[in-house]
């Protein structure tokens, strides 16, 4: 059997790691290579790196970054984040990422999913959603959660996988950053349309929304704050997941 | 240690490259035929379609080298596609030939199982061979599995009810289906005891 991912996620703003609560109030963490290090000493499944610098400047250095974070690191890892084209994508993965991930450049353009697909290969396809609620179910937000499209999310991620993602990358723009939990509601309604791996993200902070993730249908769980703060460690989390029954990649060395 | 890895032109040479640079091993990218003749210890990494991988193979006469090369006493690791171009057979958009270091076949995941299979997954050794593997857990990222003879298959994985090929192995020829260069600890692992056996 598949293990479900424990996955801490790192936004990278002009070289540094930053965490802030519902894409405001950013607060810098730390250098990106050595935290990645951290992360997988302490049994981390994969990594996802979002570059939210908002400059050109800034794009240059996560290149620089993610080709550093390749040369340490021996676990999967993806990033996102301002990837607009093929070319982007291309760059990215020639400097050492796995996947890339894709969000409101898809949304303007879904053909954009297709290239990536036929050029990449659906395995380093990742489509990144964010999601809200809205009174007619869940709507797709963009652009870091500011702007609506009116678009449904179930159809939406849909459309994205006949296209080619090979991974969806599910946010709750609700949940994310307020410790709640998963939108457990948004992910079962999502895994009801697509057979690709979904990672829950936004609002994860216990180790039983964890679980709630697991049960919901999502292959794997991601997190920031929590591991950047120390509140809870990558191994203690997978502990506490194995307890509860859910399956997940253990090494004796996380002790 | 000098590990020479065969550059197909497909995908994802450069993190197998650190991997064994990481366990303090010499590193040769080649992709000439003349460049494999005196190799002690070949890596065949791949990520993407069969293929072009096969017709990089016959055209730059790679296929015959390495064929030289093993007789010649050098091991063999193919990983991912490397591990699948090892077989005797590949169908992916059509029936290919391929290497035929490993008797078996290789072939889609079949219908109805999520493909790709991606993800980490514990490995079951199924005959002794490389005590690195038996109850580990390595990452996979592939929609084409081997079928090994049950003489070659080397080890075994579970997934979605199916018992997939994990490694393959016959004499100094090894394949493996996951990526242990991306497989952490254990990954690294499998690679050191794959060089202490090749060495």
């Amino acid at each position: 059997m598949g293990a479900f991912r424990v996955v801490p996620c790192l936004d990278v703003d002009r070289g540094r790691v930053v965490k802030g609560v519902r894409f405001q109030d950013l607060r810098t963490m730390g250098d990106p290579v050595a935290l990645a290090q951290r992360y997988r000493d302490e049994g981390a499944d994969e990594l996802v790196f979002l570059d939210i610098s908002a400059t050109v400047e800034g794009r240059e250095t996560m290149r620089w970054v993610v080709g550093q974070v390749a040369e340490v690191l021996d676990i999967p890892f993806c990033v996102g984040g301002g990837v607009r084209t093929v070319e982007d994508a291309r760059k990215l993965l020639a400097a050492g990422a796995d996947k890339v991930a894709v969000n409101s450049a898809a949304v303007a353009n879904p053909e954009l999913l297709s290239q990536l697909a036929a050029l990449l290969g659906s395995q380093s396809v990742v489509l990144a959603v964010d999601a809200r609620r809205a009174p007619w179910g869940f709507e797709v937000v963009t652009h870091g959660g500011t702007v609506p499209t009116g678009r449904d999310v179930v159809s939406w991620v849909q459309e994205g996988v006949e296209r080619g993602a090979g991974e969806l990358l599910l946010t709750s723009i609700d949940r994310d950053g307020t410790g709640q939990g998963f939108d457990v509601e948004l992910l079962a309604a999502v895994r009801k349309a697509v057979s690709v791996p979904i990672v829950a993200s936004g609002g994860g902070t216990l180790p039983e929304h964890f679980v709630a993730a697991f049960q919901a249908g999502a292959d794997a769980g991601l997190a920031a704050s929590i591991f950047h703060q120390q509140q809870m460690t990558v191994a203690d989390l997978k502990r506490r997941l194995a307890a509860a029954g859910v399956p997940v990649r253990w090494e004796e060395a996380w002790g | 240690m000098t590990v020479t890895v065969v550059d197909l032109g497909v995908g994802n040479l450069p993190n197998v490259v650190r991997a064994f640079r990481r366990l303090g091993a010499d590193v040769q990218v080649v992709s000439q035929a003349r460049e494999v003749a005196g190799a002690r210890c070949l890596v065949l990494p791949g990520v993407g379609a069969a293929p072009p991988a096969l017709r990089r193979l016959g055209e730059t006469g790679l296929a015959g080298a390495l064929r030289q090369a093993v007789e010649n006493g050098a091991w063999l690791l193919g990983i991912c596609l490397g591990h699948q171009l090892l077989f005797e057979e590949l169908t992916e958009f059509g029936v290919h030939r391929g290497l035929g270091f490993l008797s078996g076949v290789v072939s889609p995941l079949p219908a109805g199982v999520r493909v790709p299979h991606m993800g980490w997954a514990r490995v079951e050794l199924t005959r002794r061979g490389f005590r690195s593997l038996d109850g580990k857990w390595f990452y996979f990222v592939h929609s084409f599995a081997a079928q090994a003879s049950p003489e070659d298959e080397a080890a075994v994985v579970e997934h979605e009810g199916l018992r997939l090929c994990a490694a393959a192995q016959r004499g100094r020829v090894v394949g493996v289906q996951f990526h242990p260069e991306k497989s952490g600890e254990a990954g690294a692992r499998f690679l050191r005891e794959f060089l202490e056996r090749a060495s």
